[in-house]
């Protein structure tokens, strides 16, 4: 695992939307590191830039957007200046993406197999004999019967959809799955059985995974590090226990504040007041300093940098900047 | 009663309503609620049962939360109980006055609902305090525009949209959607109801802000004395807010009591199924359960039986045969399980 580099790396990646007003920057300065075989949570809520950092990672960008700066190293290779027919290449056969929603995803009017066998056409030669081979194979491994294969979208169920897409995903089986709120369109009976799933395909056929979720304790039995987002930036990059039982960030501290729990007293929480920064018009400083509990002078003045307070790990917040030199990226890549 | 089997420090309101010996007089009651849809082509016969049988009382400044899955029926639940649809059976009373015998007008004063999706519930030309301006207007006729202003205002501020003669220009792309959902329980209470049914009022809102709204509902129940229908499929945060909870699959209520009871003691195998598939960060390492494939429930001309019973761990031969009822399991604590709730004894 450490010794042939990270599977992806992500630098100082930036991506902006073009909009009526000016630019967006939904992405600002993310850097972030993914191993072999790793499962990594990125969390973050509504409009943080964590979809659109996925998307940014695979080159799914829509129209709008763009990635100003950065680069995203995928096994050896810049996937920022790869040409469309070059990522065709990786794309399904060594990074594949499960979709947010499966109803949207799945082509309602064709078969599941008939979606497999245009994804395997699409990327690689084989007989149409393999080809079918192929699909009914990876259909079980996610627990599917394979009749199912002569399904329609509409006569499976949302979790069986969604399996569906995951088994699409593994069709060549990719060294790096990318999802984006696979389980969120289900309940939590459907969604555990997924992720007990995911867990255990990524065990034995060992791709890494980066997924995507506005649910922290969802992922955290599955996860071994977890990067919180916040306004287009990391705000904290942790493994998984670390992050729930030693929070560096007051903005992940206020995250884990904000969930009631099954156990335990029943408590007031109070979660976080106010609401996240319009990304038109970013705050000066720290971009969570309006909402910070723990806030200082200097949060509103300058954005604070990036340290490590063990090892990998990265947080972003004053309060863990050992020489008081904000702005610095000192520690980021090692 | 049992509150003093689970030391919670729970606001002051919640347990202050529990403690009251007699029992505090229903806002809103339903008997025998049932709700089945035609569906398929013109000759079909098929019938989807989404709500069947349904009985629940909701007291003074209480919180109820109904809780399932996603087409348990419980938003039909809901909408019949907001007068949108009329039951296919069952009578729904306000105060002891039959629904059937009230103005719709007058209904609609006491009972109001807050709904799920805080984007599509405001229109977008015009201000979000629209709403509330109206229905200050329609549902009470004294004052001047003038007072209505101050009481919209009022209105704004204890749901936490301060400044409140700010919010009032607001027009509601200028807003969050937490801000929009509180203008949603403002609209809601600009007729001084007694009820509000809340159907997934925080599902589509950011996790940091949820709690916000959860804390809203306590707070107006306490300081305005409104009693709530909270409808989740979040257990854990029916567990925050909710005094009782009643859990439902497959169009029935099959387990209710109150809130601490069900999470602590589930009977029914449903809510214990589902209270073992919250993830839960903080719980010990033995996660012992398989990938079960979940299939949906059956509500298309279902039969009689346990509609559980498909996957149900438990099932017994008479599980598909007979229908079980509501029995009691512990103090105002029942379930509807033949193995788990026999009828005539306590598990």
């Amino acid at each position: 695992m450490l010794s042939d580099g990270p599977l992806l790396e992500i630098n100082d990646l930036v991506v902006d939307y073009a909009g009526k007003s000016g630019f967006v920057r939904a992405v600002d300065g993310v850097s972030l590191r993914v191993s072999r075989g790793e499962f990594l949570g990125l969390v973050g809520e509504s409009a943080c830039g964590k979809s659109t950092l996925l998307f940014a990672a695979s080159r799914l960008l829509s129209e709008s957007a763009q990635i100003v700066g950065g680069n995203v190293i995928f096994k050896g290779r810049d996937l920022v200046v790869l040409r469309e027919k070059q990522l065709r290449h990786l794309r399904w056969r060594e990074l594949s993406v499960v979709m947010q929603s499966a109803m949207n995803a799945l082509n309602p009017v064709l078969s599941i197999e008939a979606q497999m066998l245009d994804a395997i056409k699409a990327h690689q030669r084989m007989s149409k004999r393999a080809a079918r081979a192929r699909a009914a194979e990876v259909l079980r491994l996610v627990g599917i019967d394979e009749v199912h294969l002569k399904s329609y979208p509409h006569q499976l169920s949302g979790g069986m959809r969604q399996r569906a897409m995951i088994a699409m995903a593994l069709l060549f089986t990719p060294d790096l799955i990318l999802t984006d709120e696979p389980t969120s369109a289900l309940d939590v009976v459907a969604q555990r059985s997924l992720m007990v799933q995911l867990k255990e395909l990524q065990q034995q056929l060992h791709f890494a995974v980066i997924f995507v979720t506005h649910d922290m304790s969802l992922v955290s039995r599955y996860a071994d590090r977890m990067a919180i987002m916040y306004a287009g930036q990391l705000v904290e990059v942790a493994t998984t226990r670390d992050v729930f039982d030693r929070p560096q960030h007051p903005y992940t501290q206020g995250l884990l504040e904000a969930y009631p729990s099954i156990h335990g007293p029943r408590r007031e929480l109070k979660g976080i007041p106010g609401r996240p920064p319009d990304l038109r018009f970013p705050p000066s400083g720290c971009r969570f300093a309006p909402r910070c509990p723990k806030m200082m002078p200097v949060c509103s003045q300058q954005q604070p940098g990036i340290s490590s307070p063990r090892g990998d790990d990265l947080v972003r917040c004053f309060l863990y900047e050992r020489d008081g030199v904000p702005g610095e990226l000192a520690g980021v890549r090692d | 009663m049992n509150e003093t089997e689970f030391p919670v420090s729970l606001p002051a309101s919640a347990t202050s309503a529990a403690q009251e010996p007699a029992p505090s007089p229903a806002v809103l009651s339903a008997r025998g609620l049932t709700k089945h849809f035609r569906v398929g082509g013109v000759l079909s016969r098929n019938v989807l049962h989404a709500v069947d049988e349904v009985d629940l009382t909701i007291k003074d400044q209480e919180i109820v939360s109904l809780v399932g899955e996603s087409g348990s029926g419980k938003s039909t639940v809901a909408r019949l109980l907001a007068g949108l649809y009329t039951p296919t059976a069952g009578q729904i009373r306000f105060r002891d006055r039959p629904l059937s015998r009230m103005g719709r007008s007058e209904y609609r004063r006491h009972v109001q609902m807050v709904f799920q999706d805080p984007y599509s519930s405001l229109n977008p030309v015009f201000r979000a305090s629209h709403g509330v301006m109206r229905s200050l207007k329609r549902h009470r006729m004294a004052g001047d525009r003038g007072s209505r202003r101050r009481q919209a205002v009022e209105i704004l501020d204890s749901v936490g949209l301060v400044p409140g003669d700010e919010m009032l220009r607001k027009y509601p792309h200028e807003l969050s959607g937490g801000q929009r959902q509180r203008f949603g329980f403002a609209q809601a209470l600009a007729c001084r109801p007694s009820l509000i049914l809340a159907d997934e009022p925080v599902s589509m809102l950011d996790v940091s802000i949820r709690i916000g709204v959860l804390n809203l509902m306590q707070h107006l129940r306490q300081d305005r004395g409104v009693s709530f229908l909270y409808i989740t499929h979040d257990i854990a945060s029916a567990r925050y807010v909710a005094d009782r909870v009643m859990v439902m699959y497959a169009a029935r209520v099959v387990e209710e009591g109150p809130t601490e009871a069900v999470l602590s003691r589930p009977a029914h195998p449903y809510t214990r199924l589902l209270l073992s598939a919250v993830p839960d960060p903080y719980a010990p390492d033995t996660e012992a359960v398989g990938s079960e494939v979940s299939e949906p429930p059956r509500v298309v001309n279902p039969g009689e039986g346990c509609r559980f019973r498909w996957r149900c761990p438990l099932a017994l031969d008479i599980c598909s045969r007979v229908t079980p009822p509501l029995e009691a399991v512990g103090p105002g604590h029942f379930a509807a399980c033949h193995v788990t709730a026999p009828s005539g004894g306590h598990a």
